[in-house]
């Protein structure tokens, strides 16, 4: 299974009421997957007229209390950032998936990690997050497609699963999660339902009163404090040895790994930090790491973006390196060797 | 007969005219003379008759009627510029024992949202849409709407709309009406107690369609005054649009 077909199916298995889309590469096989399937299953499956639409469909569907995503790619995303931004605002739970593609612009439909910034620091207008996630590989979309529904719902919040062309075209063995909603879940008594014996509810993302907003968004931080306590994920590997330590996600991770192994085997201590949740980032993990004085190299597909991230946590106590390719430009296990073995010369004295 | 404490006669006195339990008792901040007031009445009226505040879903706009929720007491939703017919799909398609409106002026429905409106008609989303056309962005401070009139002054349009470079104004319940998945489209005019009545039965018709489970979208476009943008009273805004605006916006059942 590819992992664009895993991560459908794996949602429905935690329990997809409804999904929404707009036809664009390298994501395809979800909105070709949905159609099929959404419909064997009696729920909801729209090709909307544009990604503003789906998102908004989504919106619709969130803000009755059902569990609603849409999968996209990079431009289509960016089309997306307005309905994300009330998203967030409103407080709605729901699943953004992001195969990501070259950019900017209309970019080319090979792999990238391009739309970091845009992913992990809001991304539309307003001060606001959403959960994002960097799974590596097929089995792991699997695994967090029920978690990331989960979590939007517990925390009200909107979660991004950010993928690349790769990850979304690359086929793997995979078991998928079966019945994998959790129903410990909260009631969600803030859904429109119609108001039958009870109050009017409303969702809503303006509020005109003095102060107002200012107070929603101390309400918002506070969430997110909450999640950026409970809810980062990260995988650590021969770290604490480590002279150097490579600091990459999603696909670029299993790459920088294999590199990794290949400079032990030639006596280089290399050790990996892979951030599962983008946001919120393993900031304490790498801060502790970096007290041990390694030299942190960051591996991206983009010209640096998550690096910014690594230099705030090692605040200066260690130097970060990066190396990337953007726009398309595949990492190579060698090219990050090569990368590796820079870093072990030291530099003449003159 | 019955007498009062002091003997006095007095006649029982029978309430035949009250506020719809839909709207609800508050402060109005609309502007004296603005069709909103009468169009939310009239939605509320007929969702009362029809006896479906508990399972309908109302939707507000960006626009002058950003705060329908603060008026209409159902569930409501506020969502972005002109998105309304989209989010109520998602709403509907999820929720199909659920009456879901959107109300949405002309600039949200005829500018802004002119995709959204098109396709969820064009996919016989199974919604009724309540579009007040005022022909004036009202809420942003008069502006030039699609629907503007040729040579109607507004604040960016100081020497009065013109064709050349301006456009005309943009007939949408026409454009909608063509479609096979608009099954009814009626325009009104907020314009006298008749014509108040004839939008009153054309509203209870686009949701008594929803209610009966009908195959696509209802749609009544409501002419309706904006004394304070037109830059004229109350009662000549009436008129404008009885002997002005009819004329480019002709009243009557479109599709249906």
């Amino acid at each position: 299974m590819c992992g664009n077909e895993a991560m459908a199916e794996a949602a429905i298995q935690a329990g997809l009421d409804a999904y929404f889309g707009y036809p664009i590469t390298p994501q395809n096989e979800v909105t070709a997957y949905m159609s099929q399937r959404m419909t064997e299953e009696k729920r909801v499956f729209v090709q909307s007229e544009s990604e503003l639409a789906a998102i908004n469909m989504v919106f619709g569907a969130a803000a009755t209390g059902k569990r609603t995503m849409t999968s996209s790619s990079s431009p289509g995303i960016s089309l997306m950032q307005e309905g994300i931004s009330y998203l967030a605002a409103a407080e709605l739970p729901c699943v953004i998936v992001n195969v990501m593609r070259g950019g900017p612009g209309l970019g080319n439909i090979a792999p990238s990690q391009g739309d970091y910034f845009q992913s992990v620091k809001g991304g539309g207008h307003g001060d606001y997050h959403c959960i994002v996630f960097g799974p590596s590989g097929v089995q792991e979309f699997a695994d967090i497609m029920p978690l990331a529904f989960d979590l939007a719902d517990k925390y009200r919040i909107p979660a991004i699963i950010l993928a690349d062309g790769i990850l979304g075209q690359m086929m793997e063995p995979v078991v998928i999660p079966t019945n994998s909603k959790n129903s410990k879940l909260p009631k969600k008594d803030w859904a429109l339902t119609g108001a039958e014996g009870r109050k009017q509810n409303i969702v809503r993302s303006l509020w005109l009163a003095d102060g107002a907003v200012e107070q929603h968004n101390y309400d918002l931080q506070a969430k997110y404090r909450q999640i950026e306590k409970n809810e980062t994920r990260c995988e650590q590997s021969d770290v604490d040895d480590a002279d150097i330590i490579i600091v990459a996600y999603g696909i670029c991770a299993r790459i920088a790994r294999r590199a990794a192994q290949q400079a032990r085997e030639q006596g280089i201590k290399v050790g990996c930090i892979r951030p599962i949740t983008l946001w919120p980032f393993p900031t304490d993990t790498i801060s502790k790491a970096a007290d041990k004085s390694p030299i942190f190299l960051v591996v991206e597909m983009s010209c640096g973006q998550m690096v910014e991230d690594v230099r705030l946590a090692v605040a200066g106590k260690t130097p970060v390196v990066f190396w990337g390719r953007p726009g398309g430009g595949i990492v190579t296990v060698e090219k990050v060797l090569e990368k590796i073995q820079d870093l072990t010369i030291k530099p003449k004295k003159k | 007969m019955l007498r009062g404490l002091r003997g006095k006669r007095f006649v029982m006195m029978q309430k035949v005219f009250t506020r719809p339990k839909t709207l609800k008792d508050c402060p109005t901040h609309y502007c004296p003379g603005c069709g909103h007031g009468i169009a939310h009445r009239l939605v509320s009226e007929v969702i009362d008759e029809l006896g479906i505040r508990g399972k309908t879903i109302g939707i507000a706009p960006v626009g002058c009627a950003v705060l329908a929720y603060d008026y209409f007491d159902v569930d409501m939703v506020e969502v972005a510029h002109g998105r309304a017919p989209a989010v109520a799909t998602g709403m509907k398609r999820t929720n199909p024992d659920k009456i879901v409106f959107s109300y949405q002026g002309d600039g949200d429905l005829a500018a802004i949202g002119t995709a959204e409106i098109i396709h969820a008609a064009h996919r016989a989303e199974q919604l009724t849409v309540i579009f007040i056309n005022n022909a004036v962005f009202g809420m942003t401070g008069g502006q030039m709407a699609p629907t503007t009139m040729l040579g109607q002054i507004t604040a960016t349009t100081p020497q009065g709309r013109q064709a050349d470079g301006q456009g005309y104004p943009l007939n949408v319940s026409e454009l909608l009406a063509v479609l096979p998945g608009a099954i009814y489209v009626e325009r009104c005019g907020l314009c006298s107690p008749a014509h108040i009545r004839t939008a009153k039965a054309a509203l209870k018709h686009a949701f008594e369609l929803q209610i009966n489970n009908a195959k696509g979208l209802s749609l009544v476009e409501l002419l309706s005054p904006c004394p304070t943008y037109w830059r004229m009273t109350s009662p000549d805004a009436m008129l404008h649009i009885q002997n002005e605006m009819t004329k480019v916006f002709p009243l009557g059942k479109l599709k249906g």
